[in-house]
């Protein structure tokens, strides 16, 4: 039990080799290897107390001239974002089966690759491990997209890959300079949370990490590389990259940020606060005008990641609970959102708008399917989305009511644009290119039926996730309030 | 000094097997003469021997030996069909190779101005040929040329410099000028300034950092690849250490006086070799500009002097010197296909050699800094050293540099798996792939698990 980790963080890798080596079976390896780490996971949240300590903590001397350590644990915070990865990643596989990309080998290879540097990336306990695993997941991602991508894949992914690797190597210049600070000369999480920094230091610190991390989200005006990205990207690029790549940005924050230099957040927290908010207004805004529906997801993600961003910096524990579960809720309906789309797009060649309708009448099921993705996404109650939104609310709420004003624009805009694309997509006449859609079928059942039961069960009984996270995330905002209150 | 001898010896076992038309025994004798002297390395290790007072053997001229050595072993691996097409003298360029590896030994273990010298020129007039040896070709005799007068030139800038030092403190030997440094520090000879000043420029002329840079690019071009891979890879390294044993060892006393010039010149060459390394349409130019561009890296170690900045610099050469040398493999091997070196002709490499293709992704990996590869270990090394004094300014700087790297670097890859190309079929001779192999493990190991090589000196 005590290596368990280690098997969670390993197997990928383990996975992606014998993929890559597998001949014609390449997809069916890399779907077992994604299940075993999905049962993994299960159980490792079987053995979780939900307590605020860390569990399953393996620590191993790496580098130990630079003062580095291999040391991993998983917290409740860890968990969700752990089960998020591990639930998505086979449901992506899976979206993938039918498509028939070229060379599957390196393509299932790519995605468990990354899937362990995101896991990396989730548990790490040590900021250096933490920057391997963050650019670990970037280089996999990359070639996905600009392999397996659209027309403008290698002009779009060089800039994607230029800007986030630009945050990165700021917040690694951040690392760098705290563990210079560290009097034991090391990368640890604790012996990091303990330094006690000046406020110009802590400001700096702050925009090193925050940069990094608002790319990576991506929060206004950070946001230009990806409308386009996730436009040209491949489905399952795209559902990596909203699904699970965009909750490392939010991760970092929750697990580096706000605990290491609290002073920069309490001075620079409103910046953030008021950039998410533009964002969501922002995006929103776009999202109304957007013609293809693959850019519109894409612009309604950058709103309810703003929204996210904004119930995080407003440092209570409503706004942080309903991050954990929207982290959850979301990445699940983007990838649902994303996979409809993707069966679309493969059989009419085309996202436009305007050119589909009348699908309903053709595929049934799909439009049930697609139905329950959106309401999840505009947070109907009875859906995920609900839970995370409305807690999100009540903790930006707590901050400031205006701001919570402003941010409630997203629920309220999101159903405007999500149901007018709903409606010119699936109802209405149907035309000449939808009339011979075919209904979903095989692997596109199970992995469209397992979105929507995972949206409808957490928006029913969200408790158990409430659960898992809830000690580590007051531990985290005591531990925060604490350093705060401690000077004044 | 069994390594010079065994290298000395081998290349004249190499010039009279040539005379006696051995062609096949040249490669063999050369190994295993490299390989001899690599385990001279080794045994010697940590026995700090001194001969004369003039060249001492301690465990910065041994790791620096051996890299070079090891260096040098793969590039002569690579020489598999390629002089054979040149001529029919294969020998001799085995031969003149072989003596400046010797040069180079000496070059990393000085203890005396006078060797410094007699080392760097050894190296250097064997290079002057090689630069040379395609006697037909405009580009290559105008390579040979242009070496020939830049390096005869800051040879000038060198001795000046030396005879200054000398005249300064009476001695060449680099102790008793330490403890002259030391002990007079207040009452420096005015001579003295000076003669570091033009000891710098000569070896910054060596490395190839700007402003010194110019021959760099017209040389690395013109010379034939696998003697530009040797200048951009092993001579490099040995220019650095030689600059290492003298700026961080015995002139470390004088560091406040001679570090503005030093930024000047670390924060030149990083913005030339970047900025022009992004304009570049072949690969063998980009990787000139880019071989410019680490030299600014490395230069970093002597901006902040610690404990580690020797042992920085052996794990940045390291990491730079392998992934350099797939670089230049592939090159060959696309070159001898296309007949260009054109980033187009690396278009769908990917499909045609898988090997190839990703045996040199990683070699761009590494050379841009990417983690998990050894050229992240280097980097993370050169930023820290210098976050040291918290010169955060510079590092900004290097991190905007680093950035523009990652740009060039990527084109090759981009042209590599994302373009289509020819679907010509490349085979990789066997010795090639030995090469390829090897240098993939070293830099993944290295990245990965750099606790063996870290603080070895």
């Amino acid at each position: 039990m005590e290596q368990l980790l280690l098997l969670l963080i390993f197997l990928p890798l383990v996975g992606a080799l014998v993929t890559a080596f597998s001949g014609n079976a390449a997809k069916h390896v890399a779907l077992i290897s994604a299940m075993v780490s999905l049962a993994l996971a299960l159980v490792m949240v079987c053995n979780f107390t939900p307590d605020a300590s860390t569990q399953f903590a393996v620590s191993y001397p790496w580098i130990q001239q630079l003062g580095v350590n291999f040391h991993a644990g998983v917290d409740g915070i860890s968990m969700i974002t752990i089960l998020l990865t591990n639930v998505l990643v086979p449901l992506i596989i899976l979206a993938a089966y039918q498509h028939g990309y070229k060379s599957p080998n390196a393509f299932f290879a790519l995605i468990l690759f990354m899937q362990c540097g995101l896991l990396v990336v989730f548990t790490a306990m040590d900021a250096f491990l933490f920057y391997i695993g963050w650019e670990a997941a970037l280089i996999p991602i990359y070639f996905i997209c600009a392999i397996w991508g659209g027309k403008d894949r290698i002009k779009v992914n060089m800039k994607f890959f230029v800007y986030t690797i630009a945050g990165s190597l700021f917040m690694l210049l951040g690392i760098i300079y705290l563990y210079l600070q560290n009097p034991a000369k090391n990368f640890e999480i604790q012996a990091l949370y303990n330094l006690t920094l000046d406020s110009s230091q802590q400001t700096w610190i702050f925009w090193s990490f925050f940069i990094a991390f608002a790319i990576k989200m991506p929060i206004f005006p950070f946001h230009t590389w990806q409308p386009d990205t996730y436009t040209e990207a491949p489905a399952p690029g795209t559902m990596l990259l909203s699904g699970i790549m965009l909750k490392m940005g939010i991760y970092g924050v929750i697990r580096w940020l706000l605990p290491i230099v609290p002073f920069g957040v309490q001075e620079w927290g409103n910046t953030a606060i008021i950039l998410s908010v533009i964002g969501i207004v922002y995006a929103s805004l776009i999202a109304f005008t957007q013609k293809d529906a693959k850019r519109l997801v894409a612009y309604s993600s950058i709103a309810h990641v703003g929204l996210i961003s904004a119930g995080i910096f407003a440092l209570n524990t409503q706004g942080m609970q309903g991050a954990m579960v929207q982290m959850l809720s979301h990445g699940i309906n983007v990838v649902g959102l994303f996979f409809v789309l993707d069966i679309i797009s493969s059989r009419l060649k085309t996202n436009r708008i305007s050119e589909l309708g009348g699908i309903a009448k053709q595929a049934p099921k799909l439009a049930i399917v697609f139905l329950i993705i959106v309401l999840g996404t505009v947070a109907l109650p009875g859906t995920n989305g609900f839970i995370g939104e409305f807690l999100l609310l009540m903790g930006v709420y707590q901050y400031n009511v205006w701001v919570a004003v402003f941010a409630g624009l997203t629920i309220i805009f999101g159903a405007v644009y999500m149901f007018r694309m709903y409606q010119n997509i699936m109802l209405g006449k149907t035309n000449e290119l939808t009339i011979g859609f075919t209904d979903i079928k095989g692997s596109e059942k199970v992995v469209l039926y397992a979105i929507c039961a995972l949206i409808i069960a957490l928006g029913v009984y969200p408790k158990p996730i409430l659960q898992l996270s809830e000690a580590s995330v007051q531990h985290l905002i005591e531990q925060v309030t604490q350093k705060l209150t401690s000077v004044n | 000094m069994n390594i010079i001898i065994t290298i000395t010896v081998t290349a004249l076992v190499v010039l009279y097997a040539g005379l006696f038309k051995a062609k096949k025994a040249l490669l063999p004798i050369t190994l295993i003469g490299l390989l001899t002297s690599l385990a001279f390395v080794v045994t010697s290790w940590g026995t700090n021997q001194s001969y004369y007072g003039m060249m001492q053997m301690d465990n910065f001229a041994l790791a620096f030996s051996g890299i070079t050595i090891l260096g040098t072993l793969f590039i002569f691996l690579l020489t598999q069909n390629y002089f054979s097409k040149e001529s029919d003298n294969i020998a001799e360029y085995f031969t003149l190779i072989l003596f400046a590896l010797s040069g180079i030994v000496i070059m990393v273990s000085y203890q005396n101005m006078s060797m410094l010298f007699v080392g760097l020129e050894i190296m250097s007039v064997s290079l002057y040929i090689l630069a040379g040896i395609r006697k037909s070709d405009f580009a290559s005799n105008e390579a040979s040329l242009k070496y020939f007068l830049m390096g005869a030139f800051s040879t000038g800038f060198l001795l000046f410099g030396i005879t200054l030092i000398y005249g300064a403190t009476g001695s060449f030997d680099l102790g008793v000028i330490n403890s002259y440094l030391v002990n007079n520090f207040q009452t420096v000879s005015p001579l003295l300034y000076p003669g570091i000043i033009l000891v710098m420029i000569g070896l910054s002329f060596k490395i190839g950092a700007a402003p010194f840079h110019f021959w760099t690019p017209d040389v690395y071009e013109g010379s034939p690849t696998l003697i530009t891979t040797f200048m951009s890879t092993v001579v490099k390294t040995a220019g650095f250490a030689a600059f290492l044993r003298l700026f961080a060892g015995t002139f470390a006393a004088a560091h406040d006086f001679w570090l503005p010039p030093l930024m000047v010149i670390v924060c030149l060459t990083l913005f030339i070799g970047n900025v022009t390394a992004l304009f570049q349409k072949h690969f063998k130019r980009m990787l000139a500009y880019s071989s410019i561009s680490h030299a600014g890296y490395l230069l970093f170690s002597l901006v902040t002097l610690t404990d580690h900045s020797s042992s920085n610099v052996l794990v940045y050469a390291a990491a730079y010197t392998f992934a350099t040398i797939i670089a230049f493999a592939v090159l060959i091997l696309v070159k001898q296909k296309t007949g260009s070196d054109h980033f187009d002709s690396f278009n769908g490499l990917a499909k045609r050699n898988p090997l190839a293709a990703l045996a040199l992704t990683i070699a761009m990996l590494s050379l841009a800094g990417i983690p998990l590869t050894a050229g992240f270990i280097g980097k993370y090394l050169m930023f820290m050293n210098v976050m040291w004094e918290y010169q955060i300014y510079l590092v900004g700087f290097a991190i905007l540099n680093a950035l523009v790297g990652f740009y060039y670097y990527f084109k090759v890859i981009v042209a590599m798996y994302f373009k289509e190309g020819n679907e010509v079929v490349l085979e990789t001779p066997l010795q090639y792939k030995v090469v390829l192999v090897l240098s993939v493990i070293i830099t993944l190991f290295l990245g990965i698990y750099p606790a063996v090589i870290l603080n070895l000196i």
